[in-house]
Parts: C-alpha cells; sequence; structure tokens
C-alpha cells in the first residue's frame, strides 16, 4: 500500500449528486470570473464611480470566491494535499477578503442609498420648476396680451374704437363668451347696455344701478366674481345648464356731464362703468387669478384711454368754439374798421366842407352888420351872427376832438410869451365877467418865466376854457386865477396814480389854479366832467350853450403836453376850483425866445439864400433864359442852361433839384418832357422838381401841368422876391402852384 | 462929388421917364436889381442879347411877309411870340404890347395888319435901342466919375 498524501472525497465520484456540483461549482466559477470582468468593463465605461476601492475589494472577493470554487472542481476526485492546501489557501483568504468586505459594505451602502434620496429629490424639484416655468410663462403671456390690449386700446383716441377694441382684445385673451360695457345714463339711475361682443346692437337695455351686487362691483377697484343670475349677466340666451363664471370690474369715468347728484347723498361723485366678462358655458373653466388681474388692469386703462379721449373731445369743442369767436372777431374788427375808416373820411370832407360855408356866412354876416340896418335887421344879423359863431365853435370842437382820439393831432411847439397868455385870456374873460358883476384877478407867481416853449393856441385855448367856466357858472362872487411854476412835491399830489412829473433841466411845470365861487360841483360827478359829450344834468337849469366837449378836449391837450387836469370841488354851492399842471420847456435863450417864429422868410437875402442849388433851365428864348439864369444866380443858385428839350434830357441828372421850363414856346413839348423825365428818374427823392414858367393865364394850362406831373407852375414875369419865395416853398413843400 | 451927383440925378430922371413913357416897365427894375458885384454888367448883357434877337425876329418876320405865294403865319407868329416873350423879360412894355397885337393879326392871318404891326416894332425897337443905350452911357460915366449906379425904385 503506497502511502499517498492525497485527499479522498467523502463520496464516491461517481455519485450523481457529485456530478451535479461538480458541474455548479464549473458555472459558478465561470461566473464569478466574469461578473469582476463585468463590473471592471461597465466602470471603466462609466465616468463617475466614487468607489473605486470597494470596487476592487469586491472584485477581491468575487474572484476568489470563484476561484474557491474552482479549485473545488479538483476535489471531487482524488486530490493531491496540494491541492487540499491550495484550496484551503484561498478558502482562508476568501473569509478574510468577504468579512472585509461585509464590513466595508455596512459603511457603503447607506451612500449608495442616499445617493439615491437625492436623486427623487431633485426629480422632485424639476417637477416643482416646470411647474413654475409654466405658471411665469403663462403670466407673461397675461402680461404681453395686457400690453397688446393696451396698445391697441391707446393707439386710438375715439371712444367707441377703444370701447369696442376693448372688448374684441379681452375676448381673443381670455376666449370668453360674452362680453359686456354698462355705461350709466344721463340721468345717473340706471345702466345702460352699451357695447356687446357677439351683439351688434345692443337695444336700450337697462338695470338700475342701485343694485346690491352692482354696488359691490362698484366699492371695490377689484375684478369680483358675480353671479351668473345677477340682472347684468343674463345676457346669453336660456338653456345653457351650465353657465360659466362671471366677473364684473369697474370702470370709473370722467364727470362730463353736468347733471346735478345731490338726490346721491351716499354715493361718491365719481361715475363707473360696469364691465362683465362671461367665460363659456359648459367648459368648466374658472377664472384665474392672473385673468382677473388681467381684467382690472384693462378696466384702468379703458378709464385713462376713455377720459384721454374724453379730454380731446373737450379741447376739440374748446378749439372749434375759439375760432367760430376769432371769426367773429375778426369781422366785428373789420367792422370796426370800416366804420373807423368811414368816420375819418367823413370827417376829413366835412373837415373842409363844413368849414368853408360856415366861414361864408359868418364872413357875410360880419360884412352885413357893418352895413346900413334897420334896428329890427340889426337883431336878426346879430342872432345869425351869434348862431352862426357858436355851430363853428361846435364844428371845430367836435373835428378836433376827433383829431385828437386819433392821436393824429400833434402840438405846435414854439416859444411863446406866457405872461401875454393870461393877460389875452384875462382880457377876453374881463367883459361877461363885468356883466355878471364877477370880480376876476390873476396871480402870477414871480419865478414864473416869462417866456416858454410850448403850444401857445393850445394852451391859451385850454385856460380860457377853464376860466370861462368858471365864469360861465358862477352867478356871484370873484373868480381867482393863479399861476405858478410847480415843484416836485406839489406836482405828487395831484391825485393821480398815472401821472409821473419828470423834472429835466429844459422843462417846467406850470401849475394853474382857477377857483371859482360859483354854484360848485357833486364830488361824484367829478369823474364825469371830462367825459365828453355828459352833461351835467343834475345841477338844474343851466344855459351853458356848451357842447359837453370842452373840458373833454382841455383833457386831451393837457395830456398831450404831459400834464394832468382836475377839478377839486366840496360841494354843491361850495365853489370849485380847476387845476392844470401842464409841462412847457424852457426857452434857450433870451434874445431869440423874443424873435417870433416866421419860418416863411428867411433873414438873410442874396448871395447866400440857396447856396449852390443845382438848377437847370430850359428856355428856348435866349434872353428869357438869361434873365432867369441872371435871377438864379442872384439867389446862389448852381444853374445850367439848355436851349433845347434834348439837351435838357441829356443834361437832366439826380443832383439838379429842380428844373425850370419854359412852357408858352409852341415848339416845345413840355408835357412829353416831364413824362420823359418822369421815367428816367424812378425813385421820387432823386427825381428833380419840375417847374413850369409860363405867361398863359389861364387854368387849361395849369391843369395840362398838373396832369403831366409837374410840381410847380409860376407866371412870368418873375420878380426876385417871387422867385426866392417859390424856391423856399418849393423846396419846403415840394410844390407850388402859382393861383392862377 | 458934385459932378457924380449931377450924372446920378441924371440917370435917375431918365430911367424915371423911360419908366413914365411906357419904354420900360418893373421886369426891368428887377434886373437891375440882379446886377451886383458878381454880374456887374448883367443889364447891359442882357440889353445886347435882346437887340440882336430883334433883329434877327425882325428880319425874320420881314421876309416871311414879303413872300408873295403865301405868307406862312405860323413862323410869323412863332417868331412874334419869340419876340413877346424877350420883351416881356427884358421889361420892354410898349415892344410887348404891339407883339399881342401882331399875334392877333397872325391869328387872322390878316396880312396887311401884320404889316402894319411889323412896321410899328421894328420903330419900337430902334426907340428903345437908342434910349437903353443912352441909358447905359449915363451909367458908364457915372462908374468913370468914380460914383455908384442909384437904385431906382
Amino acid at each position: 500500500m503506497e502511502s499517498c498524501n492525497c485527499i479522498e472525497p467523502q463520496w464516491p465520484p461517481d455519485d450523481l449528486l457529485m456530478k451535479y456540483q461538480y458541474i455548479s461549482d464549473f458555472f459558478i466559477a465561470l461566473a464569478y470570473f466574469s461578473i469582476p470582468l463585468e463590473l471592471i468593463y461597465f466602470v471603466k465605461k462609466s465616468a463617475v464611480f466614487p468607489y473605486r476601492w470597494v470596487l476592487v475589494q469586491f472584485g477581491a472577493f468575487i474572484v476568489l470566491c470563484g476561484a474557491t470554487h474552482l479549485i473545488n472542481l479538483w476535489t471531487f476526485t482524488v486530490h493531491s494535499r496540494t491541492v487540499a492546501s491550495v484550496m484551503t489557501t484561498a478558502k482562508v483568504l476568501t473569509a478574510a477578503v468577504s468579512c472585509i468586505t461585509a464590513l466595508m459594505l455596512v459603511h457603503i451602502i447607506p451612500d449608495l442609498l442616499s445617493v439615491k434620496t437625492r436623486e427623487l429629490f431633485l426629480k422632485n424639484k424639476a417637477a416643482e420648476l416646470d411647474r413654475e416655468m409654466g405658471l411665469i410663462r403663462t403670466q407673461e403671456e397675461t402680461g404681453r396680451h395686457v400690453r397688446m390690449l393696451t396698445h391697441e386700446i391707446r393707439s386710438t383716441l375715439d371712444r367707441h374704437t377703444i370701447l369696442k377694441t376693448t372688448l374684441v382684445e379681452l375676448d381673443r385673451t381670455l376666449a370668453l363668451e360674452e362680453c359686456a360695457l354698462w355705461m350709466p345714463t344721463r340721468t345717473g339711475l340706471e345702466l345702460q347696455l352699451s357695447y356687446t361682443l357677439r351683439q351688434q346692437n345692443p337695444v336700450g337695455y337697462t338695470v338700475p344701478i342701485h343694485h346690491p351686487v352692482i354696488n359691490q362691483v362698484f366699492s371695490s377697484n377689484r375684478a369680483v366674481k358675480i353671479s351668473p343670475n345677477c340682472p347684468v349677466a343674463r345676457l346669453r340666451p336660456a338653456g345653457k345648464y351650465m353657465p360659466g363664471e362671471v366677473v364684473a370690474v369697474r370702470v370709473p369715468l370722467l364727470h362730463l356731464s353736468n347733471f346735478h347728484i345731490n338726490d346721491w347723498p351716499e354715493l361718491s361723485t365719481k361715475r363707473y362703468a360696469l364691465m362683465v366678462l362671461m367665460l363659456p358655458s359648459d367648459s368648466a373653466r374658472q377664472w384665474h387669478v392672473h385673468e382677473l388681474e388681467l381684467v382690472e388692469v384693462v378696466a384702468d386703462q379703458v378709464a385713462v384711454a376713455l377720459s384721454h379721449a374724453a379730454i380731446l373731445e373737450e379741447s376739440m369743442r374748446a378749439r372749434d368754439l375759439l375760432m367760430d369767436q376769432n371769426v367773429a372777431l375778426d369781422l366785428a374788427r373789420r367792422e370796426a374798421e370800416t366804420a373807423i375808416r368811414a368816420r375819418n373820411d367823413f370827417l376829413a370832407v366835412m373837415n373842409h366842407e363844413m368849414r368853408t360855408p360856415m366861414h361864408a356866412i359868418i364872413a357875410l354876416s360880419s360884412l352885413l352888420q357893418e352895413t346900413e340896418l334897420t334896428p329890427e335887421q340889426r337883431l336878426m344879423v346879430e342872432t345869425v351872427l351869434k348862431s352862426s359863431n357858436l355851430l363853428a365853435t361846435l364844428i371845430n370842437d367836435v373835428l378836433d376832438l376827433s383829431r385828437l382820439e386819433d392821436g393824429s393831432l400833434q402840438l405846435d411847439l414854439g416859444t411863446f410869451n406866457l405872461y401875454a397868455v393870461f393877460r389875452e385870456v384875462l382880457n377876453l374873460i374881463k367883459p361877461i365877467a363885468s356883466v355878471k358883476k364877477l370880480h376876476v384877478s390873476l396871480n402870477l407867481a414871480p419865478d414864473l418865466p416869462e417866456y416858454a416853449v410850448g403850444d401857445e393856441k393850445r394852451l391859451m385855448q385850454t385856460i380860457l376854457n377853464i376860466v370861462g367856466n368858471a365864469v360861465k357858472f358862477s352867478k356871484e362872487g370873484s373868480i381867482s386865477i393863479t399861476a405858478f411854476v410847480a415843484k416836485l412835491d406839489t406836482l405828487r399830489d395831484s391825485k393821480a396814480p398815472e401821472f409821473l412829473p419828470v423834472l429835466s433841466d429844459n422843462h417846467f411845470y406850470l401849475r394853474v389854479q382857477v377857483k371859482d365861487s360859483g354854484s360848485g360841483i357833486n364830488p361824484p360827478d367829478i369823474p364825469k366832467l371830462f367825459t365828453k359829450f355828459a352833461q351835467n344834468q343834475s345841477t338844474g337849469t343851466r344855459n351853458s350853450g356848451g357842447s359837453g366837449l370842452g373840458l373833454a378836449i382841455c383833457k386831451r391837450f393837457v395830456n398831450l403836453m404831459e400834464g394832468h387836469i382836475w377839478i377839486e370841488s366840496e360841494g354843491l354851492g361850495k365853489g370849485c376850483t380847476a387845476i392844470l399842471i401842464v409841462k412847457l420847456g424852457m426857452p434857450e435863450r433870451v434874445n431869440e425866445s423874443k424873435l417870433p417864429y416866421m419860418p416863411k422868410m428867411p433873414t438873410n437875402h442874396g448871395q447866400t439864400a440857396f447856396p449852390g442849388l443845382k438848377v437847370l433851365v430850359m428856355d428856348e428864348n435866349g434872353v428869357s433864359r438869361m434873365v432867369t439864369k441872371g435871377l438864379l444866380l442872384h439867389l446862389g443858385c448852381d444853374v445850367t442852361m439848355v436851349g433845347s428839350s434834348d439837351e435838357c434830357l441829356r443834361l437832366v441828372s439826380h443832383e439838379h433839384k429842380v428844373v425850370f421850363m419854359d412852357i408858352c414856346v409852341p415848339g416845345i413839348d413840355s408835357y412829353g418832357i416831364t413824362i420823359r423825365i418822369h421815367e428816367k428818374f424812378t425813385k421820387r427823392h432823386e427825381r428833380p422838381l419840375l417847374v413850369a414858367l409860363t405867361g398863359n393865364t389861364d387854368k387849361v394850362t395849369k391843369e395840362n401841368c398838373m396832369r403831366a406831373g409837374m410840381d410847380g407852375l409860376i407866371l412870368k414875369p418873375v420878380s426876385l422876391d417871387k422867385m426866392r419865395s417859390v424856391l423856399t416853398d418849393l423846396l419846403e413843400h415840394r410844390v407850388f402852384f402859382e393861383a392862377i | 462929388m458934385d459932378v457924380v451927383n449931377q450924372l446920378q440925378r441924371q440917370f435917375i430922371d431918365y430911367s424915371a421917364s423911360l419908366h413914365r413913357e411906357g419904354f420900360l416897365d418893373d421886369q426891368f427894375t428887377q434886373l437891375q436889381k440882379l446886377q451886383d458885384d458878381n454880374s456887374p454888367d448883367f443889364v447891359v448883357e442882357v440889353a445886347s442879347l435882346f437887340f440882336e434877337d430883334c433883329e434877327k425876329l425882325i428880319n425874320n418876320m420881314a421876309r416871311a411877309l414879303e413872300q408873295q405865294q403865301g405868307v406862312d403865319f405860323k413862323q410869323v407868329d412863332a417868331s412874334v411870340h419869340q419876340l413877346k416873350g424877350s420883351s416881356s423879360s427884358i421889361g420892354a412894355m410898349r415892344v410887348k404890347d404891339v407883339c399881342i397885337a401882331f399875334r392877333s393879326f397872325c391869328e387872322a392871318q390878316n396880312r396887311e395888319g401884320c404889316l402894319r404891326c411889323l412896321q410899328q416894332v421894328t420903330h419900337e425897337y430902334s426907340l428903345l435901342k437908342n434910349k437903353l443905350q443912352t441909358l447905359f452911357r449915363l451909367q458908364q460915366q457915372i462908374l468913370a466919375a468914380g460914383g455908384s449906379i442909384p437904385v431906382v425904385e
């Protein structure tokens, strides 16, 4: 017997069980070897696997297990000790590794599990975010709709378009079944169906406004869900089982109509319209919050748009009104202008036409007075004269006043003797005053300058008027006239806010006070005194004989002289004082002021009368030419002589100021020359003055000259003095036609 | 001095007589006024011009009126017109008066009347020429004696 160290299996190897075990072990080993390979393969493929070390461990464990089972295959038959020891080693190792792995897994498996939990958590989160995204998108969509709606609504300023667009857009956004707008009626007690979406022309379907639901809607600025059975919501044809939800919102309106709301003490003064929106029936849709918000926003926008439209309407109306008024004003202005023009034309004509016959009457009546008359006739003539004088004064006054009012009157300034003016006034008034037994005294201040610069005639007229009034309205007593230079403090108390006296070196303010002890004037009547045509009716019978214009004219004159005039009176029966202040100029030099101002005659004769005045003389007759030349040379002119019309046209230039033409020669066509000269000099200031010299004393010649465009006509023979005065007149007035 | 005074007195008397007899009128006085230091011979110049003019015009008129075939009254009228103008410019009153009559004859185309007027004009003209020449001689004498021409108003 050999003793081998082989170990025998316990069971015979031919046993069937053994065989099955053998096969199983083989397959187990195979599997055990392939699992780690698969693991390695897949882990290599995947990017992330944090537990490499675990894998290695596990791999080792599996490999060893596989090895064990593989080695087990040899133990089914008789096997040597070596195999047995290998087997034992393998098992021991396997045991060790598996224990270690088991211990490791205790740590690892919770981790792996937690990964799973996290994954679940993240998935939940993702789902939530998705939901929220959906919500935001919806909101944004809503916002976009609102913007678009607003844009649509605000793109028009027409009321109806706004409201219709609103309804249409709301329908588009929210997919409504019906949308309606109820506007308050004129009376404000009912809501009238004004606009609907589906029905084209809503017939006047009204609902009283004091419905609790409506009140509820009006009292809040939010969209309120209302019952479909509410009167405002009963718009759809009946027969639906499940009417969709209804929402109503208030739309504030501008306070346009002006009905009285005093029977509504409980409501605010704001008026609202009602917008009702209905979801489609049988749709189980519900009003979402964002949709309600959309509706509220739209309602506000509509309110704003409506108010804009209303404002626009108002402003258009106002503009139309203004345009009408403008047209009317323009017409009135044109009419006024026409009236003024007509009046001016009338005055211009009347000025001459009225005065001429007046003068004739006055002149002839005065002449008549000089002749032999019976006492009766004399009386009649005197009356005629007095009346016509009055009339003449009246005409002059009216014409003066209108000239004054036009502003076309200008003062004739000149140096005059101030003392003489007062003396003259006194002389004129003394006879009347003595008849009435009134005492007149004149008091001139010593510092009053003897000479002054101003409009003498009008100043005298004014003072005379005032003194005349004083005499007229005093039945007894005395009149005192004082005149002095007004100092600044006396100027200030002139009771006129617009009178601002300015003192300067070459001007002084003359103050004249006329005090009478007559019937006085009621203080309230004083302002009326200076208005024209206003007679003082309240003071009984007055043989004033005045036109009511005197003081008005005086005031205008005084204003022109930059002064002020007013009357003070303490009342009826207490007399009155008229005060006038005018601005007069100081004369420059005393000796100059002593000379009266005579513009006509220049003070020096001879050569220097018209120094260097360039003149052209055209005369065919040599003698007469020479005489004219001599005349003009003597006056200092620079004379050019021509003997024919061609020469005249050739030599005439804009330097020549006057052209003398002899027109009584038959050969020369003086009128033709005139026309040619007019053509040659188109500018008026360049053209020389054309004067005709003629011996013809008939009107036809004069008319022809005027018509041809000549500026003057002189009859021959011309004396030196005549030529001098003609030239003076001509140069001053640019025209001189001798009276034929 | 006595000589000057005498001459001046003579001058004044002569001037006055001329005016009185109607040879000269106011216009001549005006002309005399125009004479001053700038133009000392103004009157003499004007008078010479007048005489030349006169002779020329009278010759024209004579020739025109001598035409046997047909008198050109227009031309005569023009000349008379000129003469009238000249005479009135210088102040020759009598000449001017004849011219006025002459013109009416011209318009009437009265040859006889024109001829008569022409004769008259010639006569008046020569008279005036003599008188004026005397006057101017007096003037020159006064000036030569050292005096000044007195102004006749």
